[in-house]
């Protein structure tokens, strides 16, 4: 446990600086992931992220509560990726939008994130479980590469079981092949 | 939340307890090598609701191993202890013919007494004596049929088993159980999220199935006696999915992301000390059981597309068994152990296939164009299915040789996700 509090401050420590020193040292209050044992508690540990300000000045501490996940021009509103037959290939497209998310999850260490991937519906139910599940853990990998941490994602398939669109046409099943994000909180 | 499910669930048994819409039958294909075959109406047979002889010849005509023959009424009513003209029978070309009775008994229960007949060696081929409750009259018909189908045919019958499948109406998913006819359907659990394959326990007491109740798929194992919402049997963090009963009903092959993909995991049925399988950058999933417990049956993309595996119950090497084709799902083994019958798609079109597993022979059994979920009847003999009717799910059968179909269907639901319990313990 004590390892993981330090490999954690270590973490915040590093994306702390690689967001560009949006935080201020702190000395009176303890980070969030400070490790309360004298002796091991490294310089980092007073390092503590200013959460950002919304519209109105206030601060904000609850993810949930940012209004950008809300604002239609913001790209954290959006929550759908989609992809190719049978592929779990983030397309280009897609990539600023998983970009944002990422940014996010690092900006909140408390943010939790559930990622649900379907699938069209045709063939077995089980195996296109398999494949939401495929585009499911395709978006947490890549979102993991950018700095998220992994215990902040579950990746999870509703196969082919919620469908957007019911019409046995090409277009309707592109809008089934997704990965939606949803917060704590959103599920 | 908790209240809330309950509440939900007492409705669900609200409404099954009002009588809903059964599904009907219609048998949509002949098959050769029929036993002709007539069944006198009983005598005393208006007493008891519905009539006994009209259920066993309905379940001797759906099974398609016979033809049943017009039975002329005659007066006085031939019962078990008739004096029967057989060769009076002969003339019409039956091979077998039954007679029964039934008859008040102590306490308001009646006797049903029938009696089978081998027409053309002019012998007596047994039969039974049942006393019962009115309410009973259904099943001891069944019963009846189960005893004609084995002395005439040397294979156990069906006819007293259940099925469970999922019915989706409007927004509303419900986990049905309902006899092999498709009557006394009732459903074990109503939810607003979906409800994906259910399988039976060994000893038919249990159904293990996956339901999205929690935003994600999750395995349940509930009892059918059992009225109070299940909890979680195996809920590791991601998707569980796939369960399938070890034969011996204490443990559950399940499909697993929690280690990232979708694999496969030996759990207690409780979901206790999960065990990996199998390790693979593909899809792993839809495991099965051979009947002797040695060995898993399961699909896998390992290979680029997904074909059918084989692997030790204990883990280790694995072995491909399907070749042809480029989307080969689904597997089911039969009671037997011999034929493989899985989802085989061809020309884009999905349909249930029959592999011999001993000569590796494949046959397609049939002619839909969205055929999924094949579950065997525990005598080896059909296989449930479901498939599409007009935009809509429905239910099916074919005989394992492919001859014989028909087709379930109920009326204003979406059918899907069947599942062919096991023989009912006596």
């Amino acid at each position: 446990m004590k390892k993981i509090l330090l490999a954690a401050a270590w973490a915040a420590f590093a994306v702390t600086l690689l967001a560009g020193c949006q935080s201020t040292p702190d000395a009176e209050k303890p980070a969030d992931v400070e490790d309360r044992t004298p002796g091991d508690k490294p310089p980092t540990t007073t390092v503590k992220p200013i959460p950002p300000s919304g519209p109105t000045g206030t601060a904000i501490t609850d993810p949930s509560k940012d209004p950008r996940l809300k604002d239609p021009a913001n790209i954290l509103s959006k929550r759908s990726i989609y992809f190719d037959f049978d592929s779990d290939a983030i397309k280009a497209e897609f990539v600023p939008l998983v970009e944002a998310h990422a940014a996010f999850l690092r900006q909140y260490k408390t943010a939790k994130m559930l990622i649900q991937g379907n699938a069209d519906d045709r063939g077995s139910r089980e195996y296109n479980l398999g494949l939401g599940q495929r585009r499911a853990d395709a978006v947490k990998k890549r979102l993991v590469l950018l700095g998220a941490t992994e215990s902040q994602i579950e990746s999870v398939s509703l196969g082919e079981e919620k469908p957007v669109c019911t019409q046995q046409t090409e277009e309707c099943w592109a809008r089934n092949r997704r990965a939606d994000i949803l917060y704590g909180g959103e599920f | 939340m908790n209240r809330t499910l309950r509440a939900v669930l007492a409705a669900a048994l609200l409404a099954a307890s009002h009588a809903q819409a059964q599904l009907a039958i219609e048998i949509t294909g002949g098959g050769g090598n029929q036993i002709p075959i007539a069944i006198a109406q009983f005598a005393g047979e208006p007493q008891l609701q519905p009539g006994i002889s009209d259920v066993v010849e309905a379940d001797l005509a759906r099974s398609g191993r016979f033809k049943t023959l017009y039975a002329p009424s005659q007066n006085p009513a031939l019962n078990d202890a008739s004096n029967v003209d057989l060769a009076a029978w002969r003339s019409r070309n039956a091979d077998a013919l039954v007679v029964g009775g039934i008859y008040p008994a102590a306490g308001g229960r009646y006797e049903v007494r029938f009696r089978l007949y081998d027409v053309p060696k002019q012998v007596s081929l047994g039969g039974l004596s049942y006393t019962i409750s009115r309410e009973q009259a259904r099943a001891t018909a069944h019963r009846i049929a189960d005893f004609i189908y084995e002395k005439l045919t040397g294979d156990k019958g069906v006819f007293s088993t259940r099925i469970a499948y999922v019915e989706k109406r409007g927004a509303q998913y419900r986990l049905m159980v309902a006899d092999a006819d498709g009557e006394n359907a009732q459903a074990m659990l109503t939810s607003n999220e979906p409800i994906m394959s259910p399988a039976w326990s060994p000893d038919g007491s249990r159904l293990a199935y996956v339901s999205f109740q929690q935003k994600k798929p999750i395995i349940y194992v509930q009892r059918l006696s059992d009225t109070r919402q299940p909890t979680p049997a195996v809920n590791f963090r991601g998707s569980n999915s796939a369960p399938a009963w070890s034969p011996d009903g204490r443990s559950l092959a399940v499909a697993l992301s929690r280690d990232g993909g979708t694999q496969l995991f030996l759990v207690g049925a409780d979901g206790s000390g999960a065990r990996r399988l199998t390790s693979s950058g593909g899809i792993d999933t839809e495991p099965v059981f051979s009947p002797d417990g040695q060995s898993i049956y399961f699909t896998s993309d390992r290979g680029g597309s997904p074909q059918i595996y084989r692997v030790s119950a204990g883990g280790g090497d694995v072995q491909r068994i399907t070749f042809s084709g480029d989307y080969n799902v689904s597997p089911r083994v039969s009671p037997d152990g011999k034929t493989l019958a899985y989802v085989s798609r061809s020309g884009g079109r999905f349909q249930v296939a029959a592999m011999d597993l001993g000569t590796r022979q494949t046959q397609v059994l049939t002619d839909g164009s969205r055929d999924e979920s094949p579950s065997f009847a525990p005598n080896g003999k059909m296989i449930l299915y479901a498939t599409d009717a007009g935009g809509r799910g429905v239910l099916a059968a074919t005989s394992s040789d492919g001859r014989v179909k028909q087709r379930l269907s109920m009326p204003a639901a979406d059918v899907r996700e069947p599942a062919w319990g096991p023989y009912s313990p006596n």
